[in-house]
């Protein structure tokens, strides 16, 4: 690979965020009003009328008095410091609240894909070297199904059931007791236990798609005369469909990382508010709905760029991955 | 002797079908071929009763999905009954009467089936008036029961029917879809049209666009959006505005799919022919290369619909999306966000099975019209 080509694509992931960094800047202040007139009018019904210097001097604290464009300018250059910004309603400043729920939303992205492609690809090759059986149909239907679930109804439902029949919140992440306790081995174990919902809630749609794209391209490559050749050589059956077709099936997969991330990030966002999960995307959703403008805006920067890199890694694996493809 | 005249009577058969297979037109031969694929008819058929029953949801419904009835909140659905407490059979189904109670442990309200008063249900009976697409006022309803109340899907929290609020929800859900669609198909012929036929520095460009946009998470670009949507505006304004959004990101692989395919015509005589002949650029766009793959397109449309009816619902279930008093299945849905709904009121769900069929339905019939429209399968 060349290093030109790496340059190129990191200025482009570059260019990628500066155009989401004014699109979400610009979005977020479409919406009449500012975080400030909700929060004068509870200033109101609580202590009563304030004096329009009052109303000024806290405009002037938050930066709100300036024209848009330099509040952007002001939030881009405070952003390479370090400092994105201040959220007016957890009155703390955006990166530690952040900061705090990142490692998670990574954690739970990388497991989430893990689990998406750990049971794909044998779940593809099975269904791929015994077209037409029971098991093969078995996994088309589920996949049908999983690909026609919302991820937020699946959450709804399996939270029912869970309930209902098992006696058990699927909630939250962890058990009350542990949620302000600091980290031991107790609540790692009992993080375990909350984990695999979430998981199984947002990789299901993926799963089901990859599944049927592994299918269809070791179907392709197994109509290969090669196959044949090899087979008529004497080549043990195992040997035969892992050293080649598989491998070759497996590079279509390891693309779809580009679009199977995006969609990975936006069912987590939505799971992780109807699950009620500590992540960025939960964390976006609260802020857009009390217009905490820098929160919000750097919510969206946070996980445009979280998919951005995971594309970019892809990328990387392909060609890694992939002899037969040249950047140049 | 027997066996010859059979054979030779499938040999004429089979001659028949063969001439009937060169003469038939291109649309003849992939219907042949749709035929044969089980799973999409099942498909086609749900959808042709999902629409029906979304057009003339008016009619379907058993009540004015509005009316509240204060006295019968939160109803689990009533069962239907052949056969009455005595054992006897009844043509006519019907439904027993409620009574309230009070669950002796949480003293909450349930209700049990009252088996002294029977409610027969009755077709094309009259009920809530109401006025069919806004015109033509009527007040006969497929279904009901001439007293008493029939609520095959339970109540909401003010008593309304879920059933008939489901099947107005289909009329706004399933129509998302299809608006959506539309837009999206007009931005990506249009966009992937000039990129596929005009090739370089513009090609270039929005390619890029679309790379970016498909690097984008949808539903949190989609909800920043929709979040920006001033409180105040009218239910039809933010309709749309909500479909134009779905669409922002629902066209590119329409564009891509356009773009793939005039690379590839663009080359061919007959283009050279129609611009020698003096046929402008949009004419041959339009008139001469479209056709050409307009099955292509309506396979991508099918399969673009399923994408759009989940968005709508997603954004409708956060709250940011469609709002009472606009009635969508995600809108339905917002009823049941928290546990303690859902345990205590499971039926609450039931639109989502809604959404999960129509979704299900529109991927059998995709793939059905995909192998359909390919040529060498």
């Amino acid at each position: 690979m060349q290093l030109s080509y790496l340059l190129r694509r990191l200025l482009y992931m570059v260019l990628v965020l500066f155009i989401m960094s004014i699109f979400s800047f610009i979005v977020i202040q479409l919406p009449p009003g500012d975080y400030l007139t909700t929060y004068i009018m509870t200033l109101q019904t609580q202590q009563g009328p304030i004096d329009t210097a009052q109303i000024e001097a806290l405009r002037k604290q938050y930066g709100l008095d300036l024209p848009i464009y330099q509040q952007y300018i002001y939030w881009i250059k405070n952003m390479f410091k370090g400092d994105f910004g201040w959220s007016f309603e957890w009155r703390q400043p955006v990166g530690k609240l952040i900061a705090a729920r990142l490692p998670m939303t990574v954690v739970i992205s990388i497991l989430t894909l893990l689990f998406t492609y750990a049971v794909a690809i044998p779940i593809g090759i099975y269904s791929a070297t015994h077209q037409y059986s029971f098991g093969d149909f078995f996994f088309t239907v589920i996949g049908f199904i999983g690909l026609a679930t919302p991820s937020f109804f699946l959450a709804l439902v399996l939270m029912y059931v869970f309930n209902r029949y098992l006696g058990f919140n699927v909630g939250g992440l962890f058990s009350a007791q542990y949620i302000d306790a600091p980290w031991s081995f107790a609540k790692f174990v009992d993080l375990l236990k909350h984990l695999p919902i979430p998981i199984f809630v947002i990789g299901l749609s993926g799963t089901a798609s990859i599944i049927r794209i592994m299918r269809g391209c070791l179907l392709d490559e197994l109509r290969q005369q090669y196959v044949i050749t090899a087979r008529a050589k004497g080549l043990e059956e195992k040997m035969l469909l892992y050293k080649y077709p598989v491998r070759i099936a497996i590079n279509p997969i390891i693309s779809t990382i580009g679009w199977v991330l995006p969609g990975i990030v936006s069912g987590a966002t939505i799971t992780a508010i109807v699950l009620d999960i500590p992540t960025v995307g939960n964390l976006l959703y609260t802020a857009l709905l009390s217009q905490d403008t820098y929160l919000a805006g750097s919510s969206i920067m946070i996980l445009t760029f979280l998919t951005i890199v995971g594309t970019f890694i892809s990328d990387l694996l392909l060609a890694w991955a992939d002899p037969r493809i040249r950047y140049t | 002797m027997e066996e010859e005249r059979v054979v030779q009577i499938e040999d004429v058969e089979f001659s028949l079908e063969k001439e009937e297979l060169y003469t038939a037109t291109q649309w003849q031969l992939m219907w042949r071929k749709f035929k044969r694929h089980k799973l999409a008819i099942v498909g086609l058929a749900m959808l042709l009763l999902l629409y029906i029953l979304g057009i003339f949801c008016e009619f379907f419904a058993v009540y004015d999905p509005a009316k509240r009835n204060t006295s019968y909140i939160y109803v689990p659905p009533q069962r239907i009954h052949f056969i009455d407490e005595s054992g006897k059979f009844h043509l006519r189904p019907f439904v027993y009467g409620l009574k309230q109670e009070s669950d002796p442990i949480t003293w909450r309200r349930i209700y049990v089936e009252d088996k002294s008063v029977k409610y027969p249900i009755y077709f094309f009976v009259k009920g809530d008036k109401y006025k069919l697409w806004n015109l033509i006022e009527c007040d006969r309803h497929f279904m009901g029961t001439k007293e008493g109340y029939l609520f095959l899907f339970g109540t909401d929290e003010s008593g309304r029917d879920l059933f008939s609020r489901t099947i107005y929800g289909a009329r706004i859900s399933l129509f998302t879809g299809l608006v959506g669609v539309f837009f999206s198909f007009i931005i990506g012929c249009i966009l992937g049209g000039i990129s596929g036929y005009y090739g370089g520095t513009t090609d270039i460009i929005i390619q890029r666009i679309i790379e970016f946009l498909i690097s984008l998470p949808s539903i949190p670009l989609w909800m920043s959006l929709a979040a920006a949507m001033p409180k105040n505006w009218s239910p039809l304004k933010v309709y749309f505005l909500i479909t134009i959004i779905l669409s922002l990101i629902g066209w590119c692989n329409l564009a891509r799919v356009v773009r793939g395919k005039l690379l590839e015509l663009r080359e061919l005589d007959f283009v050279t022919a129609a611009r020698l002949a003096g046929a402008n650029d949009w004419d041959i766009i339009l008139k001469h290369l479209l056709p050409n793959f307009s099955s292509y397109l309506i396979v991508n449309i099918t399969l673009a619909i399923p994408g759009m009816i989940l968005g709508e619902t997603a954004l409708s279930f956060l709250g940011i999306g469609l709002r009472p008093p606009i009635i969508s299945w995600g809108v339905l849905l917002k009823n049941a966000q928290n546990i303690n709904t859902i345990a205590l009121q499971p039926w609450l769900l039931i639109p989502g099975i809604f959404i999960v069929i129509t979704v299900l339905a529109f991927n059998f019939l995709g793939d059905g019209l995909r192998d359909a429209a390919d040529p060498y399968r």
